[in-house]
């Protein structure tokens, strides 16, 4: 192998690290606030994608549609938890944000589709679906299981990921799709050749990173949610819902996943469940990361990506295995050092 | 006038087994009320069910309103404050995050009066501002879950055994600090195995033996009886029974 194929496996090691990471990071944050392993992330991926690429092609997305059906629920949900009790403030607030939202979202969306929108509006289109439908499933799938044990929610987690996953084959159809690049046009420097697009999947990236770091150092809210994972009674009893930093994560984690999604569309055809295997990635950093740590994390996830990209040059048929294997030494290696942890209570 | 918190007939059961029966108390305003008991007597049990984390069978009215439908959080937003026995910190944050988020609820002006209040309250706190909470000394660390839940300007202050394992200067410190509180207009309910300090700043008392009040009355007069003084307060008086 000479410099040049190396220098571009690690470039493109970087680019896939760099996506990696973003979804490592939210399977933790969700998993410290909620103790839900997010397995849908991946369906987060695809629908973002696909929803970009179908608005940029000009076709309505079904995820328009599940947005405000599942908006729908989640009101339902409230009506039927506030029925004793009908608050009317508390009740008209949900009735906008989970119906009258989606409703507008939805008639957006097909004015746009009807007329090849630009790039600007299918991102920002495709990013506000995808947020909705992770905040919206927060409240129909995991809020009332929130009490529940982290094998019940993993299973729960499993169905909501086979749920979309069909969802996504009836929505988007078997064929793969591509969208638009976010930025077009490259440069050379040396042998390196950059386009337009890995740097900004590379900027993105860090922007977002640095973005979530000032959420959770600086902000009431994001400490708030850091609080909820390092203690859930202890922000219980501080006043700070975990409903309330259930549903930021999960906006978090689907705005993340969907923003991944639309980044790496333009590089590579994406199909109706290709987003697990993505997703699959960014766990496998996250659990080297052990489920906590967000450094630890972010560095697996550039070493998965490099792992990836070194593999598919030497034994292609064999990618994903290598990758997937990474988990047994760690997994081994966090077994022998950590003593056995029982299931928290409360 | 009625009562800030009035529990009335409660009962509190862990599946089968019930733990705290048919159990009425009231505190007052500018109150401290204390339930002195063995340990396994129920007390932390109790206080938990008042402030919402296990379920309670009963009635429980704080500041004239029935909280039988509201979350800890509402219990909290409302003005009930609980320090639990064992802190529940967030321990990989500062001190002054800590603080700062037991004012979630609390407008940002307020709640930058309520950080004065507490550092002044405290000052070790403001001298430790900015060290982790989990790297805290035991006393500093109950400092620490005590100004969180003051952030929140409760009305009424719940403290579970707050001189647990402290080395005696500290804990005569928390129980000055105790008495401040009701100067200042908060009261209090206080859970302690340290019957001797607690009946002594308490106005009122309720002595909990396994699972129910066994007496109650004004704290000087439990203090002085004899009973309760064999039992809970380390004097050996010959012949006293075990109530």
């Amino acid at each position: 192998m000479n410099t040049t194929i190396m220098l571009f496996l690690v470039q493109d090691g970087i680019t896939n690290g760099a996506i990696y990471a973003l979804l490592g990071l939210a399977l933790v944050l969700v998993f410290a606030v909620t103790r839900v392993i997010l397995i849908p992330q991946g369906e987060f991926v695809t629908y973002g994608a696909l929803t970009y690429a179908s608005l940029a092609s000009g076709q309505m997305p079904g995820t328009a549609k599940l947005a405000l059906a599942l908006g729908i629920g989640a009101f339902a949900f409230d009506l039927f938890v506030a029925r004793k009790a009908l608050h009317g403030r508390l009740i008209l607030r949900s009735f906008l944000t989970n119906v009258v939202l989606p409703a507008i979202v939805l008639a957006l969306t097909i004015y746009f589709a009807a007329q090849k929108p630009p790039v600007a509006i299918c991102i920002a289109l495709s990013l506000v679906i995808v947020a909705m439908i992770g905040l919206y499933l927060y409240r129909v799938a995991f809020q009332p299981l929130a009490h529940t044990s982290v094998l019940v929610l993993l299973i729960a987690s499993v169905g909501v990921h086979l749920a979309l996953q069909g969802l996504g084959l009836l929505f988007f159809g078997a064929e793969g799709q591509r969208g638009p690049a976010v930025l077009s046009g490259s440069f050379t420097a040396g042998a390196l050749r950059f386009t337009g697009q890995s740097l900004t999947v590379y900027g993105i990236t860090i922007a977002f990173i640095v973005g979530l770091w000032l959420f959770f150092g600086l902000t009431l809210y994001g400490k708030a949610l850091r609080a909820t994972a390092v203690n859930r009674l202890g922000a219980r009893l501080a006043g700070i819902r975990t409903t309330l930093s259930g549903q930021i994560a999960f906006l978090l984690a689907s705005v993340i996943g969907a923003l991944s999604g639309i980044m790496i569309v333009p590089i590579t055809t994406l199909y109706y469940d290709s987003g697990f295997l993505i997703g699959l990635k960014g766990f496998v950093a996250a659990i080297i990361g052990g489920l906590v740590s967000y450094p630890l994390t972010a560095v697996a996830a550039l070493f998965v990506g490099l792992v990836e990209a070194f593999s598919s040059f030497y034994a292609s048929n064999y990618k994903e295995v290598i990758v997937f294997m990474l988990l047994i030494p760690v997994l081994l290696l966090r077994s022998l050092a950590a003593p056995a942890v029982e299931e928290e209570k409360d | 006038m009625s009562a800030l918190l009035s529990v009335t007939d409660a009962h509190v059961a862990y599946g089968k087994v019930e733990a705290v029966r048919s159990v009425s108390l009231e505190v007052g305003q500018n109150q401290i009320v204390t339930i002195v008991g063995a340990n396994g007597a129920g007390k932390t049990t109790l206080l938990s069910a008042i402030m919402g984390i296990l379920p309670l069978k009963g009635r429980v009215g704080f500041a004239g309103q029935d909280m039988a439908r509201l979350d800890i959080e509402d219990r909290v937003a409302i003005g009930l404050g609980l320090v639990p026995e064992h802190r529940e910190l967030f321990v990989t944050m500062n001190v002054e995050d800590n603080l700062e988020l037991g004012a979630f609820r609390i407008e940002k002006r307020k709640a930058k009066a309520s950080m004065e209040h507490v550092y002044t309250l405290f000052p070790r706190l403001k001298e430790r501002r900015k060290q982790l909470a989990g790297t805290l000394s035991g006393g500093e660390q109950q400092m620490l879950a005590m100004g969180r839940a003051l952030m929140g300007a409760p009305k009424l202050l719940m403290l579970d055994e707050p001189s647990l394992g402290l080395a005696p200067i500290i804990v005569a410190d928390i129980f000055r600090i105790v008495t401040e509180l009701r100067a200042s207009g908060v009261s209090v309910l206080l859970v302690e195995q340290n019957a001797q300090a607690a009946l002594k700043i308490a106005d009122e008392a309720y002595v909990m033996e396994l699972g129910e009040f066994v007496l109650s009355g004004k704290a000087s007069d439990i203090a002085a009886n004899e009973r309760v003084a064999a039992s809970y307060l380390g004097f050996q008086h010959e012949g006293a029974s075990v109530l």
